[in-house]
């Protein structure tokens, strides 16, 4: 039950409590006559799309009217309890259509039916939200305290144990500085020293899955769908393991890759190479997708969009590209810095991305509309920029950890809380569904606790943290039953429910290319040969011509048909209108 | 004879026919030969005979010298002579077919039309249940049941005629109708009282349309003219009065005033190029008064036009940022020439500075590229009295900068803080909080560059401002950074000098020539130097770090350090490059003219002979521009003008039947469907299927019965969908449910 973005992204943030929702029996006065409003405003716009008979359904209905109640008692409270509205909003998807004026009676039904429908799904979400009772917490400092001095140890004795258990440090000097990443339910973390060594561990029950050394230098590790497998990129080329540390795969096609990111919803594996390319893999079929030259040098800054799967790839001049596998060229290029380009981030919604660069800058873009929203100095820059769930972002400079709260609505002056780690930072990402930041640095690993970090309620069906073994099998089956097809990826998800305008000259262009050849082309006549002098060239020529004339006739007779029909329906027109028009009308003996 | 009783019988069934064919082979031979004519007669393929009729008197004539058994038969048919209405003859079978057929079309059709309205629903219909008639099994709602219910036994039905004719309530019984009726009416007096109200509020009304309407016929413009200025004059007393009395009421006034005035400003009224203001035009120049008209107009169209500048003293130092690129504020005030990277800081290639002043209209010069919003020719006169504000608005910063130098100086601050706001702080920040990397790029800057002079502006005329110019594009590299800014700077170092006078009127410029050239400069400088296709400008906020970063690089070893830097940035220049992609992008996009020129026909043609000019001109094709780019507006995006062919595989290329246009259908199917976004129960309902059948049920066609329902309501077609369902109807959903999984 995810919301639709626009109204999702105002409750990203920490911070503002959420209001316990109301119950319908506590509807103020001004609620109520709001509400009445709206049932009134319900009734009166219902029946210019219905039809009689549907409106006297929906006025029959059971418990609308309070007075056929044979009890006696009359209804305290009358109808379904009314659902407020700013839960409506949230789950409010686009624009109610609008009718023409004299519908044909299959659109009219079409177009109630669907508005109904969406009307229906819209309340029963903003009335089921109600089950979606946990709320992201945050930091609170004392009078005069700025939260970002309280520290990481006061933090973890104020907090129960449990919690105060997920501030840990990993002191793991020896094969330093560490990449890391958290599986999508966030339960399992997986590590990996710049040289070699690979962890994979449940890191709330501290438990060791696998821990090896690949005896190679290790650029990133990513979980892949599930924590049974994750792909390490190391010196040379792409390996994939699984969760005992065997070896599963080498992937030869994929070297010298840096960064990788892995789509989930399409099981995509992208990696950004040394060498400038952009590859995808499939790793449901494991299959190379698309392989993309962007001639922009080595590729070490990478970040997706959760929202649309587009992927961003920072360069050393300053610009930031956005990929899809189905185009080679940068579907968007955007000049962010006067620097490189040194970490980008893009937020749930893909509504903001955050980058930062060798200006030392950080800046906020709002990616839809490719718009700077703020620009922030930080004296010393910022690297491995990570957002969380509900907005917050962290950003390193060299061994401090800094994160940041709402970074895109309003300019910030200080940080929402900040960590000193014992080495020079080398990777950061929130944990999701958990109020948890782990960072990778040159000494090993710090768990840090950043309230307000993580999304408070999970969706048991997508990302589940609790999961048995049997759900994620479950799980896997259905989500690559699921799964997107590569060439959905395009800038603007909500494109594929819209109709194409391209011209039929656009989408022949297409077909030809996906096909090689023209369907349409014409066959090219081609004389056949003759023996006893009959094909000299004259004859084939004569033979040539005869048939091109013949086509040519061909063509006229049709244009003239055409035409002839065209004049004769004109004509029938005219006829009728004639008639109609010499036709006497009761009143035209009072004409004068 | 007999021929006529068959045609009396009207029938011609087989039947009777053959009785008649008997009946002849019964007869003599000669009567036989007359009648076997007169059968073909009847049957129509014997010809009349020269197209006179037969008479009854001439059949009857022959019945003469039959016996006198005929008598009756004889006497009937005299009957019948004197009778003269002949009957019609008859229709040929195939037309009494044709009618019959037409006859038993009509009443089929309509017998079968009573069903139109049942096949109709059921077309129409969202889900179909079979079969037909289910109850819902299970327990009912006691109010069902009891409304259901109905007075059967005689008693009964008395019983409930009486209740009905007292109007007894049922379920609240307090008061009946007429009680209540009775407890609400109102006194006489009330309603005289009441009737004169209305009647008075009625006559009024009725007074005052018939004033409006007199009024709204009045053609005279004056008259109009007049009362409109008599109603503004009103109106702006009683806002002034407002003001006083109800300052909230006022500002909402306000706020009104402002928005019609924007909505004016956004219409394209007082734009002169209505039809009265175009007849005016053309009248103005005979015409005096046509000529004031025309004033008044303008002067109108420059009131709504003119941006409002609210002149507060913030604002103003906004707009001044605003109209600087902002690595104005940040950048250190010594140069290295040639590395744009030894700024740390951004600067426009030339190149692109000029292309950006290309773009600008030619009457414009090219140096008049200007900071906002465009070439605004209004502005442009008032740009003088602007310019004294700026100059007092500076001062105030002078002011404003000292003080803070005093406190800076006791505060002592472990991290650089880049101000970026007001220009003014951050040069003299920089002096006292130095961090290490701007420490590192000034200790490189001081071994190559002398500190910077400001050219000479005592004679500054345009040919050596704009000497400056290509001086600089010599060097490769351009600091953007306007005079007035370079000249605060100089103030910086020299610290103790005073603030120039600068706030003078333009009139008294004479006074101080030097301040005044000065002041000329600087304003052509700025305007030279700020280039609307800066692409990077956003006010950078500062932030506070509560740890200084301890994982700097050494700052000791400098020249090494610069060395590296140096060359890893060597001829870089980030916006310049981009800039120049996006043009190559642009350029790539653009539709070449195909020249199709052939030469020597018509003409002579040769080694070194250029077709004409005329020739040339006709043959060449131009193609239609493009549609803009999307990009158009976004100076740091390019966007990539592909189609992404692969989605359009998968997307509605055409809007099918009852659609009439894409965004219906679009909206049609705006709102997702499957279980990730739904409830369950919304999925269930917005995905039912169109048929439901119970399994292993006979499914019997649908009864006459049903018709007869039919009629008054729909027979199976129900809405499915009903936002907020009652007990029952979710029990019936769980049915079907239960259906669905009896037959998976």
């Amino acid at each position: 039950m995810a919301a639709s973005g626009e109204t999702s992204l105002e409750n990203t943030h920490v911070g503002k409590k959420k209001r316990l929702p109301k119950r319908y029996w506590e509807v103020t006065d001004e609620e109520g006559k709001t509400d009445g409003k709206k049932q009134k405003e319900d009734h009166v716009q219902t029946p210019k799309l219905t039809d009689p008979k549907i409106k006297q359904k929906n006025t029959r209905g059971p418990r609308t009217g309070g007075g056929n109640v044979i009890s006696g008692k009359s209804d305290q409270f009358p109808g379904s309890a009314p659902i407020p509205n700013e839960k409506l909003k949230k789950f409010k998807r686009g624009e109610k259509g609008k009718l023409p004026p004299r519908p044909h009676h299959k659109l009219r039904d079409a177009v109630v039916r669907s508005e109904a429908a969406t009307e229906l799904a819209q309340k029963q979400n903003a009335r089921y939200d109600l089950l979606l009772p946990e709320d992201a917490g945050f930091l609170e400092g004392d009078e005069d305290e700025d939260t970002c001095t309280i520290s990481q140890d006061d933090i973890a004795d104020a907090v129960d144990i449990t919690s105060g258990a997920k501030y840990f440090n990993l002191v793991l000097s020896q094969f330093g500085p560490y990449r890391l990443d958290y599986s999508k339910n966030g339960r399992h973390l997986l590590l990996g020293g710049r040289r070699g060594h690979v962890t994979c561990l449940d890191w709330q029950s501290k438990q060791l899955m696998c821990e090896m050394n690949v005896m190679e230098t290790v650029n990133d590790v990513k979980w892949l769908h599930t924590e049974a497998m994750f792909a390490v990129a190391q010196k040379k080329w792409l390996y994939i393991y699984d969760n005992r540390g065997i070896e599963l795969h080498c992937i030869r096609k994929f070297n010298d890759v840096l960064r990788m990111q892995f789509l989930p919803y399409h099981f995509l594996l992208a990696t950004a190479s040394a060498t400038g390319f952009l590859q995808y893999l499939d790793v449901s079929v494991g299959q190379e997708v698309a392989a993309v030259c962007t001639k922009a040098g080595r590729l070490d800054v990478m970040a997706q969009n959760p929202h649309n799967a587009i992927i961003h790839l920072g360069h050393a001049n300053g610009t930031v590209t956005l990929w899809s596998p189905n185009q080679k060229e940068p579907l968007v290029k955007m000049l962010c810095h006067s620097g490189g380009v040194r970490s980008v981030a893009v937020d749930k919604t893909g509504t903001y991305m955050v980058t930062s660069g060798m200006d030392k800058k950080l800046k906020v873009y709002d990616i839809r509309s490719y718009k700077p929203l703020q620009s922030y100095f930080l004296p010393a820059g910022a690297s491995c920029l990570a957002l969380s769930q509900r907005g917050l972002l962290s950003a390193a400079t060299g061994d401090v950890v800094q994160v940041y709260r709402d970074v895109w609505s309003s300019p910030v002056t200080k940080p929402y809380m900040a960590h000193r780690t014992k080495g020079t930072v080398w990777g950061a990402h929130f944990c999701p569904f958990e109020d948890v930041l782990g960072v990778g640095h040159a000494e090993g690993f710090t768990s840090m606790i950043v309230p307000g970090a993580g999304e408070p309620n999970f969706d048991g069906l997508d990302a589940n943290p609790y999961r048995s073994s049997k759900q994620r099998q479950e799980w896997e089956v259905k989500a690559l039953l699921d799964k997107i097809q590569p060439e959905l990826i395009c800038l603007d998800p909500g494109q594929l429910s819209q109709v194409d305008h391209s011209t039929w000259e656009q989408r022949h262009q297409d077909k030809v290319q996906a096909l090689g050849f023209d369907p349409l082309a014409k066959e090219k006549f081609t004389p056949r040969l003759k023996t006893k002098g009959r094909s000299s060239s004259g004859k084939v020529e004569k033979r040539k011509k005869q048939v091109a004339h013949e086509d040519q006739r061909d063509v006229i007779r049709q244009t003239v048909e055409d035409r002839m029909k065209i004049e004769k329906e004109r004509k029938e027109k005219e006829n009728k209108e004639a008639a109609v028009a010499g036709q006497k009308s009761a009143l035209d003996r009072f004409r004068k | 004879m007999i021929v006529f009783w068959v045609v009396q019988g009207g029938s011609d069934d087989e039947r009777k026919h053959c009785r008649l064919l008997e009946a002849i082979s019964s007869l003599g031979g000669k009567t036989r030969l007359a009648m076997s004519e007169s059968e073909l007669y009847f049957h129509g393929s014997l010809p009349t005979g020269e197209g006179d009729k037969i008479n009854l008197s001439d059949l009857i004539g022959t019945l003469d010298k039959a016996p006198t058994a005929l008598t009756a038969t004889k006497k009937q048919l005299k009957n019948l002579e004197h009778n003269h209405t002949a009957l019609d003859t008859p229709l040929t079978r195939k037309e009494t077919e044709q009618i019959q057929r037409v006859v038993a079309f009509e009443k089929t059709s309509k017998e079968v039309s009573r069903w139109q309205s049942v096949v109709v629903q059921n077309q129409k219909a969202e889900q179909l249940v079979f079969p037909l008639n289910q109850e819902p099994s299970g327990p009912k709602r006691m109010e069902h049941v009891v409304s259901g219910w109905k007075a059967q036994t005689p008693l009964e039905q008395e019983i409930f005629n009486l209740l009905h004719v007292n109007q007894q309530p049922l379920h609240n019984p307090v008061l009946t109708q007429n009680e209540e009726a009775t407890m609400k009416a109102m006194s006489l007096e009330e309603a005289k009282i009441r009737r004169a109200e209305l009647q008075k509020v009625r006559a009024l009304q009725s007074y005052y349309e018939a004033k409006a309407r007199r009024e709204k016929k009045i053609k005279s413009k004056t008259y109009h003219r007049v009362q409109k200025k008599v109603m503004r004059k009103e109106y702006l007393k009683r806002f002034d009065e407002m003001v006083k009395t109800d300052p909230a009421a006022a500002l909402e006034e306000l706020k009104k005033m402002e928005l019609s005035r924007m909505k004016e400003r956004m219409s394209l009224k007082h734009q002169n190029s209505g039809k009265w203001a175009r007849s005016k035009a053309i009248m103005a120049k005979y015409d005096d008064g046509a000529r004031k008209a025309m004033q008044q107009q303008l002067e109108v169209n420059k009131d709504l036009t003119m941006k409002l500048v609210i002149p507060t003293n913030e604002e103003d130092e906004d707009e001044v940022a605003e109209a600087l690129p902002d690595f104005v504020n940040d950048a250190e005030p010594i140069l290295d020439p040639i590395n744009p990277w030894m700024r740390g800081k951004l600067s426009t290639e030339p190149a692109a500075q000029e292309e950006s002043n290309c773009l600008v209209p030619p009457a414009a010069g090219p140096g008049d590229v200007k900071a906002g919003d465009g070439p605004d020719l209004l502005r442009e006169e008032e740009e003088q009295v602007e310019e004294t504000e700026e100059e007092a608005i500076l001062r105030g910063f002078e002011e404003r900068r000292k003080l803070r130098r005093a406190k800076d100086a006791v505060e002592v601050a472990p991290v650089v803080m880049e101000e970026s706001e007001g220009k003014s702080s951050d040069d003299d920040d920089e002096v006292v909080e130095i961090s290490e990397f701007t420490s590192l790029y000034r200790g490189l800057v001081k071994d190559h560059v002398e500190p910077p002079v400001e050219p000479p502006r005592a004679g500054a005329d345009p040919c050596v401002s704009q000497g400056e110019g290509p001086a600089l594009l010599e060097e490769g590299l351009v600091r953007v950074r306007t005079l007035e800014d370079m000249e605060l700077l100089g103030q910086d170092v020299s610290a103790c000098e005073p603030a120039p006078q600068t706030t003078q009127t333009l009139s008294t410029e004479q006074t101080e020539p030097q301040s005044a050239t000065k002041q000329a400069d600087g304003k052509r400088k700025r305007k030279k130097m700020i280039d609307p296709n800066e692409v990077l400008t956003k006010e950078a906020k500062v932030i506070k770090v509560p740890f200084a970063p301890t994982a700097v690089e050494d700052v000791e070893d400098t020249d090494e350090q610069r060395f590296i830097i140096k060359e890893a940035f060597a001829g870089d220049d980030v916006i310049s490059d981009f800039l120049k992609d996006k043009k190559k992008q642009e350029s790539a996009g653009m539709p070449k003219v195909v020249d199709l020129t052939l030469p020597g026909w018509g003409e002579w043609g040769g080694g070194g002979l250029q077709p004409s000019r005329s020739k040339r001109k006709r043959f060449r094709i131009k193609v239609a521009p493009p549609p803009p780019r999307k990009d158009q507006k976004l100076l740091n995006v390019i966007l990539s003008e592909k189609r992404n062919s692969s989605v359009a595989a998968h997307q509605v290329s055409q809007v099918m039947f009852p659609f009439t246009n894409p965004a219906q259908f679009e909206r049609t199917i705006r709102a997702p469907v499957g279980h990730t976004w739904n409830t369950g129960n919304a999925v269930q309902k917005i995905t039912a299927p169109k048929i439901v059948t119970q399994l292993g049920a006979i499914i019997e066609p649908i009864s006459r019965e049903e018709l007869v329902k039919g009629e008054n309501q729909a027979v199976t077609g129900k809405s499915n969908l009903r936002s907020d369902q009652g007990p029952q109807q979710k029990r019936r959903s769980q049915q079907k449910k239960k259906h669905k999984h009896k037959k998976n």
